[in-house]
C-alpha cells in the first residue's frame, strides 16, 4: 500500500476545485425565461411608469425668468450692469391653492459650475475650519487665494467668489397691501454640509477668526456677516452659502432658496396675487446666462420631472412588444431539435 | 579527497562554477533592475507618463493616486511574480553530491574530483578517473542526452590531453561523462570536473528557445494601438470643443472663473487634450495585462491539477510549462506529431500465430466465446524454461501445450524464430540473457521463440546456439541471405548438429507465397484466412517458411555463390538470383502476428481531433511502410478514403509530377493570384491521404514547389511524411506557419522533435521513459498522447473561451467606464471634469470589478468536459478565431458606446432640475457622480452575469462581494470619520446618504441596468434562434439532459484492414553480412576491453533501435550498407553506453 502511494505521489488532488467540477448553475437564455421576463418587466415597467407619470403631473410649478432680456421684463431696468443696487418686483397671480410645502429656488443657466478649474477653486480644510488655511488657502484657489495685497481671501476660491446674491422677498397682495410670504432660509442645506463639512473656526466673536484676511473680492460683506442675526447661519455655515458651494452636475441648476412654511402659508399659496420683490445684484448676461426663480411642491418622487415616469412607460411598452416579437420568431424559427448538432 | 590537482591552480585558470546563471537578481539590484524592466513594457512606460501628465497642474485633471495606485499594485503583482521566477530557478540547480564533504552541485567548480554514485544524476562535463567496477567501467544512461548528435556540437575540448606528472594523458571521449547523464549499475566512481554550468555540452546544445506568443497576444497589440489611435482621436475632438467653448462661452464665463494664462483658446485646448488623455486613459487599462496574466496562470494551473491527464503508470502529470499560451490550445489547426513513442509505445509484442493452419493467441472461454485480453486475463505459465523472458506475455495455453507435445510443425516454428534473424544476444550472468535486436520486430519475435523453449543463446560468425527445450544445440550457419527492400525476406541456411542441411525463411506473406512448394496450397488457403484476421486486428504479419536442402546441390549453390560474391560487376543481381533461385518450393510453416503498441487510446484521440476539423500530420524518421501501417492502424489512413497518395521521388522533377498528378485528381482550379501570402483551404469531395517520403520532401519544401506541396497537402484529410529529418521536420511547420493563417502544435518525445516542439505555435512533449529534451523545450508535456485531446479540447477550449469572454467583458467595461466621461465633457466646457468621484475611478478595476471578471475567467465552461468530448465540433469556432477578432472587438466597443449614452443620459435627464423629496438639492454634482458610478457598476455587473454560464459558488460571491464591497466602501469613503481625518481627500462627505435615499435615484439605477441590459438579451436570443451558433446548439441541445450521466464514449473504432505485411518494417539491410562477418562479434561478452558495449534496455529486454534506425542524422540512407565498426557503434549502442577507463 505504502509503495503504491509513494508511486502515486504527483497524482494531483481530486477536489472539485482542481478537476473544475465545482457545481454551478448554468442559465440559459432559453425563450421559457426570456420572453415570460420580458413580460413581467414591461408589467412592471408601464405600472412604475403610471406611477411616476401621475406623481409627477401632480406636482405644481411656478417658474419666471428675470434676466430682464426682454424689454417689457420687469427687471429689464436692472439687466445694465452699470445700474447698481437695483431692485425690480416681479407681479403674478395664483389661480388656485399652490399646495404646500412650497419651495422657492432660483436658477441658473448656461452657467458652468461643473467646470473643472471652477470647481476645483475652493479649499475644504479651510471651509471646516481651519486656521492655517485662513492664512495660507490652498493653491487650489488660485486666483481667488490672495488678493492685490496679498492678503489670504477667506473663503476662498471661485466657487465662494462667485456666491449667488440676488435677494428675493415675496408679498402676497391682498386688497392692495403687501403681506410678506417669510421664506425659511434655514434647513436648505445637506445635514451632512451644515454639521460635519463646512465648520466655522472656534474662535468668539467669530470675527475675530477673519483678522488679516479679505472678504471675497465680488462679496459685498465679509463672511462673518452673513447672516448677523442669527450665528447659527452665519460665516461658514450660512445656509445660502452652503447651497451654493454644492456646486451643480449641470450648467442648468436650480438651487434652494427658501421653504415657505411659517404661518398662514404653511399649507401653501393661497390663490391671488403675488409681488417677488428682487435686488437684482447677479450678473449673468454677459455669458449669455438666465436667473429664474421656480415655486414648486414636491412629492415622495423630488421635485416635477416627467422623464423617468415616460421613460417607464415607453421601455415597458418596448419590453411588452419585445415579447411579442420574441415569441413569434421563436415560433417560427425555434431551431428543430431533431437536426440539432450536426454529427450528432 | 581532493587528489591530484590542486584547486586553485585550476580555479585561477577558469574559475567557472556549476551554477548556471538563471537568476537575474540579488537582493539589492532586485528593485531598480526589476523596475526598469517593468518600465520597459510599453504599458507600464505609458503610465508613467500620465503620471507625470498629472503632476503638471495645469494639465492634471485627476489626482495623481488614481494612476498610482493601480500602477503600484500592478507592479508590485509582477515583481513579486519576478521575484519568485527568480527564486524558483535557484532553487532547481541544487542537486546534492557527495564529495569529501556533501557540497551542492552549483558549488561544484572546474578542477573538482567529485564522487558520484550510482543512480546520481552527472551536472557536469566529467572526466573519468575511476570506479568501482573492474577496468573502471560505468554504466552509464543517456537518455537525456538522447539525440544530442542532432544538435550543433558543442566545442571539443577533447582534442587536448592532460599532462600530471610530467606524464600526457590523452582525453577523449570514451572518458568523459557528460551532464545530463545518470549513473546506472555502478556503485561509484570519481571524476574531474572538465566543464561546468553553462559551458557543458547539454547546455551549449539546447538551442535556443524563441519566446512564443498568442495570436491573441498579438491581436491585443494591434488593438491597443488602435485604442491609442480613438483614444487621441476622442481627446482631439474634446480639445476641438474645448477650443470653441472657448471662443464662444468660456471668454464671457471669466467674470466667474477667471484665467491666469489669458484667454487663449488654442492653448487652453492643447491642455484640454492632455487632460483627456489623463481622465480617457481608462480605455488601456492597466490592470489588463495583469488580468490576463493572472488568468493564464489559473488556467495552467488546471492543466497541471488534472487527473485525467497523469499517468500512474510514470507518475507523471500533466505540466504546463510555459503559463503564456493557454488560449492558443483552443485555436489549433495543424497537429504535427511524432510517430514511436509518441503515437506508438515504441514496443513491439509477439501477439498470435498461425502455425500449421491452427491460429493461436485468441482466448476463449468454455463455451467457445472469444474473450477480450485484457490485464486480469491468465497469462501463460513459463516456468517450466529457466531461460524465458519474465516480461513477456502470452494468453493462450494451447500453444504451450502444443510445445509441450512436441509437435514438429510448432517446433520447426520456433526454431526457425530462434535461427533466423541478426540478433546479438548478451549474457552477463548466466541465464540472464539480453538480445539486441536490430530491429524491435525481430526481438520480439526470437524472444517469443526464447520463451517457448527455443532459447537463442549466442552466435559466432559461422554459428548459432541455441537451447532447445533444454537442450543445447549448435546449428553450423553457412549462409545469411540476407534483407533487402526488394525481397522484403531473409533466409539462413544451417546444418543442424545431426548434420542436415535446412533453409529458414520469413517474410512478407505475399513474397513467401509466390515461393512456396505446390504441396501446401490447403495450408495456404488456411493461413491466408488467419493473415487477413490478424491485419484486420492491425497487427503486422510475416510468413514463415522452410525448406530441406540436398548436400550435393547447395554445395555447388555455395560454390556460385561464392563468385558472385567476388564478383565486381552485378554483384548484387547476381547474388539475387541466387537467392531466387535457392528460395523456391519452400514448406510453409505458419505466420506471425506483432503488434507495434500503439498507445492507449491514439485511434480514438485522433478520431475526435479530426472531428474537431483538426488535421493532423505525421512526422516520422520511420520507413514508409512503418509510418503507412500506423498510419492505418491509429486511423489517421483510412480503407475508405478515396486514395492516399504516394510521393516518394528521387528528383525534383519527379516530386512535381507526383504532386501534379494528385493536384489533378482533385480537380484542382487555380485561385491563388499572385502575390497572395496565405492560402484557403480548398474543398474537396472525398477524402484522400498523402504519404511523402524524405527525400521526395528535400525537394517538395524547396522555394519553387513549396507552395504546391503545402496546397496538395492541405487538400488531404492525412498526410504522413516519413523518413524525415528533425530539420525536415521543422521546415514542414513552418512551411504551415508561413502560408496558412492557422495555429500549429508539435507533439513529440524525442531529441529529433525538438526542433519542430521549438518552431511550432505550440510544442508539446511527451514526457515518459525517452530523453527529457523534447519535454524540456515544450511548453506542455504530459505522458501519453490520448491526453492531447484532454488538453485541446477540454482545457484549450475553455481557455480560449474564457480569455474571448474575459476580453470582451473587459474592454466592454472600461470603455463604458470611459465614455461617459466623453458624453460628460459636451456639458462641462469640455473642462476634462470627470463624471465619478477619484477614488471610484481609482478602484474600479482594481476592486469593484476585478475579481467578478476574474472568477468568470477561471470557472467559467460552456458546457462541461465530457459533453465537451461528445462534441468535438465545438472546438471550431475556436479555429475560426470567433470569440475574440477585430469584430467582435469592434461590436463591444459599440456595445458600450450604446451603454455609456444610457448611463450618461439617463440619469442627466432623470436629474436634471430635479430635488429631493424635501425639496433639497440633488441635482448638484457629487450626487450625480454618484448616480451615475452607482448605474454604472450595476450596468456592468448584470452585462458579466449575463455573458456568465457557469455560476459557481465562488461567482456568486465574487459578484454580489463586489457589489457589496462598492457599497461598504463608498460609505465608508463618503463618512464622517473618513472626511475629518483627511478633508481633503474626501470632500464626498455625505453624499451616498443624502441621495441613495432617495426612491428616483434607486428608479434611475434600475432603468439604466434595465436599458443596458435588455437589447442584448434581445439581441442574444433573436441571434439563437435565427442563426443559432453550434455553441448554442450544443447548449440547446444539452438543456434537457444536463442532469443525465452522459452516454460512454465509443471507445472500439470499427477498422477495416488489407493485410499489410510486417515484415522489414524497422528492418535495415546489411546486418547480415556484420554477422557472419564477425566484427561484431570481436568482443568479448565481459571483458570491456574494446569501448562500447551495448546490454539492452533493461525495461524491455531487447533494444528497440527504432528512433535511431530510423533516420540518420547525416540524411544517409538507414539500409545503405554500414560502413565500419565506428558508426555501427553509434547506431546500436544508445541507451547504455559502458564507459571504461
Amino acid at each position: 500500500m505504502v509503495k503504491e502511494e509513494q508511486e502515486l505521489a504527483n497524482r494531483p488532488d481530486n477536489t472539485a476545485f482542481t478537476q473544475q467540477r465545482l457545481p454551478a448553475w448554468q442559465p440559459m437564455l432559453s425563450a421559457g425565461i426570456v420572453i415570460p421576463g420580458f413580460v413581467l418587466i414591461g408589467l412592471a415597467f408601464i405600472g412604475i411608469g403610471v406611477a411616476l407619470f401621475v406623481t409627477s403631473r401632480s406636482i405644481q410649478v411656478l417658474e419666471f425668468d428675470y434676466t430682464g432680456v426682454d424689454q417689457n421684463s420687469p427687471c429689464f431696468k436692472c439687466s445694465d450692469p452699470k445700474v447698481l443696487n437695483c431692485v425690480c418686483n416681479l407681479n403674478f397671480s395664483i389661480d388656485s391653492l399652490f399646495k404646500g410645502t412650497v419651495f422657492f429656488y432660483y436658477g441658473l443657466s448656461n452657467y458652468y459650475q461643473n467646470f473643472r478649474k471652477y470647481g476645483v477653486s475652493k479649499d475644504d480644510v479651510q471651509l471646516s475650519g481651519d486656521l492655517t488655511n485662513f492664512k495660507t488657502p490652498s493653491d487650489t484657489c488660485s486666483p481667488y487665494a490672495y488678493d492685490s495685497n496679498n492678503q489670504p481671501i477667506v473663503p476662498c476660491g471661485s466657487i465662494a467668489n462667485s456666491m449667488f446674491n440676488d435677494a428675493f422677498k415675496l408679498y402676497q397682495i391682498i386688497n392692495g397691501t403687501n403681506t410678506l410670504v417669510p421664506f425659511d432660509g434655514k434647513g436648505i442645506a445637506w445635514w451632512t454640509d451644515y454639521n460635519i463639512k463646512y465648520r466655522n473656526p472656534s474662535i468668539t466673536p467669530l470675527k475675530n477668526a477673519f483678522n488679516n484676511t479679505v472678504k471675497p473680492i465680488f462679496w459685498s460683506k465679509p463672511a462673518y456677516e452673513l447672516d448677523t442675526s442669527d450665528p447659527a447661519n452665519n460665516g461658514f455655515i450660512n445656509q445660502n452659502f452652503l447651497v451654493w458651494m454644492r456646486r451643480a452636475a449641470l450648467p442648468n441648476f436650480r438651487k434652494l432658496y427658501g421653504r415657505i412654511n411659517e404661518g398662514d402659508y404653511a399649507q401653501g399659496l393661497p390663490a391671488g396675487n403675488y409681488s417677488l420683490e428682487i435686488a437684482y445684484n447677479y450678473p449673468v448676461l454677459s455669458f449669455d446666462g438666465r436667473k429664474k426663480v421656480v415655486f414648486s411642491n414636491v412629492s415622495w418622487m423630488g421635485g416635477k420631472n416627467e422623464f423617468l415616469g415616460i421613460a417607464y412607460l415607453v421601455i415597458g411598452s418596448m419590453c411588452v412588444f419585445m415579447s411579442i416579437v420574441m415569441l413569434i420568431v421563436y415560433a417560427k424559427f425555434k431551431f428543430p431539435e431533431e437536426d440539432g448538432v450536426p454529427g450528432h | 579527497m581532493l587528489c591530484g590537482l590542486p584547486r586553485p591552480s585550476f580555479a585561477a585558470l577558469w574559475r567557472k562554477t556549476n551554477a548556471i546563471k538563471t537568476s537575474k537578481y540579488n537582493p539589492f539590484t532586485f528593485l531598480p533592475l526589476n523596475l526598469f524592466e517593468q518600465f520597459q513594457r510599453i504599458a507600464n512606460a505609458y503610465f508613467l507618463f500620465l503620471l507625470v501628465l498629472q503632476v503638471i497642474p495645469q494639465i492634471s485633471s485627476l489626482s495623481w493616486f488614481t494612476t498610482v495606485v493601480p500602477l503600484v499594485l500592478v507592479l508590485t503583482v509582477t515583481a513579486a511574480k519576478d521575484a519568485t521566477d527568480d527564486i524558483v530557478s535557484k532553487c532547481v540547480l541544487l542537486f546534492p553530491v557527495l564529495r569529501l564533504r556533501s557540497e551542492k552541485w552549483m558549488d561544484v567548480q572546474v578542477g573538482d574530483i567529485i564522487r558520484l554514485e550510482n543512480n546520481q544524476f552527472v551536472t557536469a562535463d566529467l572526466l573519468l578517473l575511476s570506479s568501482s567496477e573492474p577496468l573502471n567501467l560505468v554504466y552509464i544512461e543517456t537518455a537525456e542526452l538522447d539525440g544530442l548528435y542532432n544538435l550543433k556540437p558543442a566545442v571539443s575540448p577533447l582534442s587536448r590531453t592532460l599532462t600530471y606528472a610530467g606524464q600526457k594523458y590523452p582525453l577523449d571521449n570514451e572518458k568523459i561523462l557528460l551532464r545530463g547523464c545518470t549513473l546506472r549499475n555502478t556503485e561509484w566512481c570519481f571524476g574531474l570536473v572538465l566543464f561546468a554550468g553553462p559551458e557543458t555540452k547539454l547546455m551549449q546544445n539546447s538551442g535556443k528557445t524563441t519566446f512564443k506568443r498568442t495570436s491573441i497576444d498579438r491581436l491585443m497589440n494591434v488593438l491597443v494601438l488602435c485604442i491609442f489611435g480613438f483614444l487621441a482621436f476622442m481627446c482631439t475632438i474634446l480639445a476641438i470643443g474645448n477650443c470653441f467653448w472657448e471662443m464662444n462661452e468660456g471668454s464671457q464665463f471669466m467674470v466667474f472663473l477667471p484665467r491666469q494664462d489669458g484667454n487663449n483658446a488654442a492653448f487652453s485646448a492643447f491642455l484640454t487634450f492632455w487632460s483627456y488623455v489623463i481622465i480617457l486613459n481608462t480605455v488601456v487599462p492597466i490592470s489588463l495585462y495583469v488580468s490576463v496574466e493572472i488568468i493564464r496562470l489559473g488556467n495552467s494551473f488546471y492543466i497541471d491539477w488534472d487527473r485525467k491527464m497523469y499517468f500512474s503508470r510514470y507518475n507523471t502529470p500533466a505540466e504546463a510549462r510555459t503559463t503564456t499560451l493557454n488560449e492558443e490550445l483552443g485555436q489549433i489547426k495543424y497537429i504535427f506529431s511524432d510517430k514511436t513513442g509518441t503515437l506508438t509505445q515504441n514496443v513491439m509484442t509477439f501477439n498470435k500465430c498461425s502455425i500449421n493452419g491452427k491460429s493461436y493467441g485468441d482466448v476463449y472461454d468454455y463455451t467457445g466465446q472469444r474473450l477480450e485480453i485484457t490485464k486480469h486475463t491468465d497469462t501463460v505459465d513459463f516456468s517450466f524454461n529457466p531461460l524465458a523472458d519474465p516480461r513477456f506475455m502470452f494468453h493462450d495455453h494451447a500453444l504451450v501445450e502444443a510445445v509441450k507435445l512436441e509437435d514438429p510443425e510448432v517446433h520447426a516454428f520456433f526454431r526457425l524464430l530462434a535461427l533466423c534473424h541478426t540478433v546479438m544476444a548478451e549474457e552477463k550472468k548466466e541465464g540472464e540473457l539480453f538480445y539486441q535486436a536490430q530491429s524491435p520486430d525481430e526481438g520480439a519475435l526470437v524472444t517469443a521463440a526464447r520463451n517457448f523453449g527455443f532459447v537463442f543463446r549466442s552466435r559466432t560468425p559461422d554459428s548459432v546456439s541455441i537451447v532447445e527445450m533444454g537442450e543445447e544445440r549448435s546449428y553450423e550457419l553457412l549462409a545469411i541471405l540476407d534483407f533487402n527492400n526488394v525481397r522484403k525476406r531473409m533466409s539462413i541456411i544451417v546444418r543442424s548438429p545431426e548434420g542436415k542441411l535446412c533453409l529458414y525463411c520469413k517474410g512478407a506473406d505475399t513474397i513467401i507465397y509466390e515461393r512456396l512448394h505446390q504441396s501446401c496450397s490447403k495450408l495456404m488457403d488456411v493461413t491466408t484466412e488467419h493473415l487477413n484476421e490478424f491485419a484486420g486486428e492491425g497487427l503486422r504479419t510475416l510468413a514463415l517458411a522452410y525448406k530441406n536442402l540436398d548436400e550435393e546441390y547447395f554445395n555447388q549453390w555455395k560454390q556460385r555463390h561464392h563468385e558472385a560474391s567476388t564478383e565486381l560487376d552485378n554483384q548484387e543481381s547476381k547474388l539475387d538470383e541466387l537467392y531466387e533461385e535457392i528460395e523456391k518450393d519452400l514448406l510453409l510453416l505458419g505466420a506471425t502476428a506483432i503488434e507495434d503498441k500503439l498507445q492507449d487510446g491514439v485511434p480514438q484521440t485522433i478520431e475526435q481531433l479530426s472531428k474537431a476539423n483538426i488535421k493532423i500530420w505525421v512526422l516520422t524518421g520511420d520507413k514508409q511502410e512503418t509510418a503507412e501501417n500506423i498510419g492505418y492502424s491509429c486511423n489517421l489512413l483510412r480503407e475508405e478514403m478515396n486514395d492516399v497518395f504516394i510521393v516518394s521521388g528521387n528528383s525534383p522533377e519527379d516530386v512535381r509530377q507526383e504532386l501534379r498528378s494528385v493536384k489533378r485528381l482533385y480537380h484542382f482550379k487555380r485561385t491563388l493570384g499572385k502575390g497572395v501570402k496565405l492560402i484557403a483551404d480548398e474543398l474537396v469531395n472525398g477524402e484522400y491521404g498523402l504519404v511523402i517520403n524524405g527525400h521526395s520532401l528535400a525537394y517538395a519544401l524547396e522555394g519553387s514547389m513549396e507552395l504546391e506541396f503545402l496546397r496538395t497537402a492541405c487538400m488531404c484529410k492525412a498526410v504522413i511524411c516519413c523518413r524525415v529529418t528533425p530539420l525536415q521536420k521543422a521546415q514542414v511547420v513552418e512551411l504551415v506557419k508561413k502560408y496558412k493563417q492557422a495555429v500549429t502544435l508539435a507533439i513529440g518525445d524525442g531529441a529529433n522533435d525538438v526542433s519542430m516542439i521549438k518552431a511550432a505555435h505550440i510544442g508539446v512533449g511527451i514526457s515518459g521513459q525517452e530523453g527529457m529534451q523534447a519535454v524540456l523545450s515544450s511548453d506542455y508535456s504530459f505522458a501519453q498522447f490520448r491526453f492531447l485531446q484532454r488538453l485541446l479540447l477540454v482545457h484549450g477550449r475553455w481557455s480560449y473561451l474564457r480569455m474571448c469572454k474575459f476580453l470582451r467583458y473587459f474592454f466592454y467595461k472600461n470603455f463604458t467606464f470611459t465614455f461617459v466621461h466623453f458624453w460628460y465633457g459636451f456639458f462641462c466646457g469640455f473642462s476634462a471634469q470627470t463624471v465619478y468621484d477619484e477614488w471610484f475611478i481609482t478602484l474600479y478595476n482594481l476592486v469593484y470589478t476585478a475579481l467578478p471578471v476574474l472568477g468568470m475567467s477561471l470557472f467559467d465552461q460552456d458546457v462541461n468536459d465530457v459533453w465537451s468530448f461528445q462534441y468535438p465540433q465545438l472546438y471550431i469556432p475556436g479555429q475560426l478565431n470567433l470569440y475574440f477578432s477585430k469584430k467582435a472587438f469592434f461590436k463591444c466597443a459599440l456595445h458600450s458606446c450604446y451603454s455609456s449614452m444610457v448611463l450618461f443620459f439617463i440619469p442627466y435627464a432623470a436629474m436634471h432640475n430635479t430635488v429631493r423629496d424635501d425639496g433639497k438639492d440633488v441635482a448638484d454634482y457629487q450626487s450625480f457622480a454618484l448616480l451615475t458610478q452607482t448605474c454604472l457598476l450595476f450596468a456592468v455587473t448584470i452585462q458579466l452575469g449575463l455573458e456568465m454560464s457557469y455560476w459557481t459558488a465562488v461567482n456568486t460571491f465574487f459578484v454580489l462581494g463586489s457589489l457589496a464591497m462598492y457599497f461598504a466602501v463608498t460609505f465608508t469613503m463618503y463618512s464622517n470619520g473618513m472626511f475629518l481625518i483627511l478633508p481633503s481627500a474626501f470632500p464626498f462627505i455625505g453624499t451616498a446618504r443624502n441621495s441613495l435615499n432617495q426612491p428616483n435615484m434607486w428608479l434611475t439605477i434600475l432603468l439604466t441596468s434595465i436599458l443596458c441590459v435588455l437589447p442584448v438579451v434581445t439581441y442574444r436570443f433573436l441571434f439563437i434562434q435565427l442563426c443559432p451558433t453550434i455553441n448554442d446548439k450544443v447548449r440547446m441541445d444539452l438543456l434537457p439532459k444536463q442532469h443525465l450521466p452522459p452516454p460512454p464514449l465509443r471507445t472500439r473504432i470499427r477498422r477495416t484492414s488489407s493485410r499489410r505485411s510486417g515484415y522489414a518494417f524497422s528492418h535495415a539491410q546489411g546486418y547480415g553480412d556484420l554477422v557472419t562477418s564477425g566484427r561484431f562479434l570481436r568482443r568479448p561478452a565481459l571483458s570491456g576491453s574494446s569501448g562500447f558495449a551495448n546490454i539492452g534496455r533493461t525495461t524491455t529486454g531487447f533494444s528497440p533501435m527504432g528512433r535511431s534506425a530510423g533516420y540518420s542524422p547525416t540524411g544517409r540512407p538507414q539500409n545503405a550498407k554500414v560502413p565500419d565498426d565506428t558508426t555501427n557503434k553509434a547506431i546500436l549502442h544508445k541507451n547504455i553506453l559502458i564507459l571504461y577507463f
